[in-house]
């Protein structure tokens, strides 16, 4: 299949650009029908296959894909990141101020890296260095590139350290990788990014690992930065939210390819390649109430060792026509003259399908069905991790507060989500209550039975009516066992009939082929894995399923899929769903009730719309303001509320409220009031005369965060 | 190339599928039959069979079990028979290897050699492998106090002199090939149980034994179904390559004549009876032969583990 792909028209993309931009003075940085493709065993991948595009000074642009589009590989490609063999470059140039970097001989190549050209990594984790100090690493980086002494170069590095917010810096730079925070560690990064004044900044995914208040700090960081330096930006990322709040213009990227390019708002309000229609139609948005379905594109996206011929979307396209088979569609004006670029044959189609009212949302009420018993009720749920030290003899020296005292209750064919960022305790509060984990104390009672006071036996039989769904669908299906033995297997462990049709029953369910039964998981995408873990888990009917994160691991385009599977499966089963996410725009979609924790405690719980559009805490608050909209419009007027810090140590939190070393507000109040903060923890109290609405905060009241 | 060739897939019908459900994104390997699973024999053989050295392992070895199992009909002289008159004689027509210190038939010898080479090498490594994996899963999976005890355990048999140690077993059950087998495996099964131990240890965590859990899975069933098949892989590896190890150890305790009785033609004792030669030119044969005969055994069950390393890795799965 390979040779297939030698009727490529090679330059052409690359005229339109020539016409449009050719006029002009060279731009910063230009990338010019770049060609990366790597040599396997299974076939030549394109990882990266005709990509043109450029950056000037002060500029952002975003390079917007899923995953295996080639958007990484590209700016590896201009650091002469990416190793070869097994990367060929078959074409394509890259121009820095109109000098050719990919023929430039590897010494001074190195010398631009980190100095004219630098790069942020999407793991803070991994990309310093933990034997060495973190100041150290910074005046490392100086001194490659400069004839700097060490003494000054540590002094400059204490700067950057300061410049970019970490409070404390000459203490800091003196620690190591392991003694910061994720966020720390990102703005590390990030002084080393800057250490030389690059002219040009590479960020790859860099908040894809941060929670979204540490992410709303990173990005406003940047803006600062690049304000002040006028610094160019080149953001790689896969999330729309974060693009439309921060880029001028975009590149949307598909198997290897630019599909569209254009400003921000034209992306946005006037998309014109189906595939950018398709992503910005199956996101799930944080400002809409729910719509009765989202809209996601069908399929995945190719390998790219096989990308389909023609357009490489038109398998997944619903405007496809037997032109978008054969012909390769080249990026072509929008408009004549316009640096609107998209390559679809179908643009004007695609335009109408977007200016289309869409079907109107459903009443935008949640279910509530007051007077029913819960089907799940958890009272004072606590769970410590002691924290054991001693060499033969371990004493407890202290414990892990992951969860502190949390009561919930979920009524039948509902949806209650848990939200809070990493380490709130949300995931094991969800193992808690299914005693996955044991818990140190409190009552969970599933229906009639009290879950906590079962015996092992009886616990066993019991999950038939708990079930959960996991959050990693490559790491919870064991790789040894096909679909119908990880299926088979809860059969056999809980009783139930177990018919010749009951595997291909359950898989059609879940929206599988019957025939992908004797597969093994790893024939599987990401996706269709998760697929088969909803299927263990509705199997025999459960009353009540736990979803622990189940779409944050997959793609733009797969996540509305599952979000609308996991809908109809609630409707027609009636199933009760406990929801654990980080992703507030999910949360915003699918959940009848929402709960939020912080360090261990929930700090509101309220109906969806009544948390969204009148949230009461200032955790809320800021949280709901941090997750960027996938608007320009919208985000331009939005109010932020950028939280300082990261979340304390639950080993140790903080006295009274537990949010108050972080809390907005406790900084406005006057001194008996922060008093009262600091001595007293506030009660999940009912905040208004409707019952439903409880917030665990002394000074609560409504702001506005949603939208301008 | 001027016509575009005829497009593929992208039919309506298919399309709907595809938005019905959606494909894998890799294909089985082999058209469309049934798939390979990650453990499927097809699969690890395709990738072993990439490995040279792997392969002339396994023809040494292959060589090796052939030796052991047809012995009695390869061998032209019993490998027992003495010939006084005819002691050290070098090699010729009639005695390929030429003979040893009490005349018998090197060649002969040394099949015999292999036999019990084959023998005591994969009857320790089966007995070691099954204590250390049963008590390295115990240890890892129920942590604790039992993990404690077991591992300070090993730790006794890690700390002590292989030889020691054999010395005691074979005083206990006198000569012979079984005391061998039980003072080898004995101090053999410590590194296994480690292995296991820490496999488990960081399997059991895992989501999908999470998962087996949270559908009412026993203990039992989720040490043998979910962790074992999925630990085991390194553990097989190790234990391979541990077999050249026990035969070179075998050999050494024959040599030093604590291990199988004087009479039996054991590699090691082969070289030990010439010892007195060492120095004697024309008689190298006496030791040059045994001492390559377990230099070829042991590289070939080394080349054996090594092809078997990279094939059963899941991390080089990806490669083609």
């Amino acid at each position: 299949m390979a040779d297939t792909a030698g009727t490529t028209p090679t330059s052409r993309g690359e005229d339109v650009l020539g016409a449009s931009g050719g006029s002009r003075t060279a731009p910063l940085l230009e990338v010019r029908d770049l060609r990366v493709h790597f040599d396997t065993p299974a076939g030549t991948v394109k990882a990266v296959d005709g990509v043109s595009w450029q950056v000037d000074e002060g500029e952002t642009l975003a390079i917007v894909g899923e995953s295996g589009s080639g958007k990484s590989v590209s700016a590896m490609t201009i650091l002469g990141l990416v190793p070869s063999p097994p990367a060929v470059f078959p074409g394509g140039q890259v121009l820095l101020r109109g000098r050719s970097l990919l023929d430039m001989p590897e010494a001074r190549q190195r010398k631009l890296r980190g100095n004219e050209i630098s790069m942020i990594f999407q793991d803070p984790l991994t990309a310093l260095n933990p034997v060495f100090k973190v100041g150290e690493q910074i005046a490392e980086m100086i001194r490659t590139h400069r004839k700097v002494g060490k003494a000054a170069a540590l002094r400059k590095a204490v700067d950057l350290l300061g410049e970019v917010g970490i409070p404390n810096p000459r203490v800091r730079a003196a620690q190591y990788p392991h003694e910061f925070s994720g966020g720390m560690r990102q703005r590390a990064m990030i002084a080393m990014a800057l250490a030389n004044d690059p002219q040009v900044l590479l960020a790859d995914e860099p908040t894809t690992a941060l929670d979204v208040t540490v992410q709303a700090q990173i990005m406003q960081l940047l803006e600062d930065l690049q304000a002040s330096r006028n610094t160019a930006i080149v953001l790689i990322t896969h999330d729309l939210g974060l693009v439309a709040s921060h880029a001028d213009r975009i590149a949307v990227m598909y198997a290897g390819r630019i599909v569209e390019t254009g400003t921000c708002e034209e992306i946005f309000t006037a998309p014109r390649h189906s595939y950018t229609h398709g992503l910005l139609s199956s996101l799930a948005r944080m400002d809409h109430a729910r719509p009765e379905k989202l809209e996601p594109i069908p399929g995945q996206p190719p390998s790219l060792s096989r990308v389909p011929q023609g357009c490489a979307f038109h398998p997944r396209c619903q405007f496809a026509t037997a032109e978008c088979t054969t012909e390769v569609p080249i990026l072509v004006p929008s408009r004549p003259g316009s640096d609107h670029l998209h390559a679809c044959l179908h643009s004007d189609r695609v335009a109408a399908a977007h200016s289309a009212p869409r079907p109107p949302a459903a009443v935008a009420t949640a279910r509530v069905e007051t007077g029913v018993p819960p089907v799940l009720e958890v009272e004072g749920l606590v769970k410590h991790f002691p924290i054991r030290s001693g060499l033969l003899f371990k004493r407890t020296i202290g414990a892990v507060q992951a969860v502190d005292g949390i009561d919930l209750d979920i009524e039948p064919g509902t949806t209650l989500s848990l939200v809070g960022e990493s380490g709130c305790g949300k995931s094991t509060a969800a193992r808690t209550i299914l005693r996955l984990q044991e818990p140190t104390a409190g009552s969970v009672r599933l229906g009639s039975r009290d879950v906590t006071a079962m015996r092992k036996e009886e616990l066993r039989k019991a999950r038939e009516d708990m079930q959960i769904v996991f959050q990693d669908p490559y790491a919870s299906l064991n790789p040894r066992m096909t679909v119908r033995q990880i299926l088979t297997e809860k059969y056999e462990l809980l009783g139930g009939e177990l018919t010749e049709d009951t595997i291909p029953d359950l898989l059609e369910t879940v929206g599988l082929s019957a025939e992908y039964a004797d597969r093994y998981p790893h024939e599987f995408s990401g996706g269709q894995r998760q697929r088969v873990g909803i299927a263990r888990a509705i199997a025999l009917n459960p009353r009540f399923v736990v979803l622990d994160e189940p779409v944050s691991a997959l793609d733009v385009s797969i996540q509305a899929q599952i979000l609308n599977l996991l809908e109809d499966l609630q409707r027609e089963f009636g199933l009760t769903y406990l929801f654990i996410a980080h992703d507030l725009s999910v949360v915003r979609h699918i959940s009848d009730r929402v709960a939020v924790m912080y360090l261990g405690g929930i700090v509101e719980l309220a109906d969806r719309d009544d948390l969204f559009e009148r949230p009461q805490h200032p955790y809320t608050q800021a949280l709901i303001s941090a997750v960027p909209i996938p608007d320009p419009a919208v985000e331009r007027s939005r109010e932020r509320i950028v939280l300082t810090g990261d979340v304390p140590n639950p080993a140790d939190p903080p006295s009274g409220c537990r949010f108050r070393t972080r809390c907005w507000k406790h900084l406005e109040l006057s001194d008996p009031d922060k008093q009262r903060c600091i001595t007293e923890r506030p009660a999940l109290d009912l905040a208004d005369g409707s019952g439903r609405h409880r917030v665990a905060c002394h000074f609560a009241g409504e702001r506005q965060v949603l939208r301008g | 190339m001027t016509t575009l060739p005829p497009p593929t897939g992208g039919s309506p019908a298919d399309t709907a599928e595809v938005a019905a459900a959606a494909r894998p994104t890799t294909q089985a390997p082999h058209g469309g039959r049934r798939s390979a699973g990650p453990g499927q024999l097809s699969d690890i053989w395709r990738r072993y069979r990439r490995n040279r050295l792997a392969l002339l392992g396994l023809g040494i070895v292959g060589l090796l079990v052939f030796l052991a199992i047809f012995e009695p009909f390869i061998t032209p002289f019993s490998p027992f028979e003495q010939n006084l008159l005819n002691t050290t004689a070098p090699p010729s027509a009639r005695h390929w290897f030429g003979t040893d210190v009490l005349g018998r038939d090197m060649f002969s010898a040394i099949i015999y050699g292999a036999k019990l080479a084959v023998i005591v090498g994969l009857a320790t490594v089966a007995m070691s492998l099954l204590i250390g994996v049963v008590f390295g899963a115990i240890a890892g999976f129920r942590g604790g106090a039992v993990d404690s005890v077991i591992m300070r355990t090993t730790d006794v048999f890690l700390a002590f002199p292989l030889l020691v140690g054999a010395i005691l077993v074979v005083r206990t059950f006198g000569a012979g090939v079984t005391p061998v087998i039980i003072a080898l495996a004995l101090f053999g099964w410590t590194t296994s149980a480690r292995l296991m131990r820490g496999q488990t240890l960081a399997l059991r965590e895992s989501e999908y034994v999470e998962a087996a859990r949270s559908i009412g899975a026993t203990d039992r069933r989720i040490i043998s179904r979910h962790i074992l098949p999925n630990a085991i892989a390194p553990v097989l590896v190790y234990a391979f390559t541990n077999i050249g190890v026990v035969v070179v150890a075998m050999a050494s305790l024959s040599f030093l004549g604590i291990g199988v009785p004087a009479d039996i033609p054991e590699w090691g004792r082969l070289i030990s009876q010439s010892a007195p030669f060492f120095q004697v030119p024309g008689k190298s044969h006496l030791w040059a032969f045994p001492a390559l005969a377990i230099c070829v055994t042991t590289l070939g069950f080394a080349f054996v583990a090594d092809g078997l390393r990279d094939a059963l890795d899941p991390k080089l799965r990806g490669r083609g």
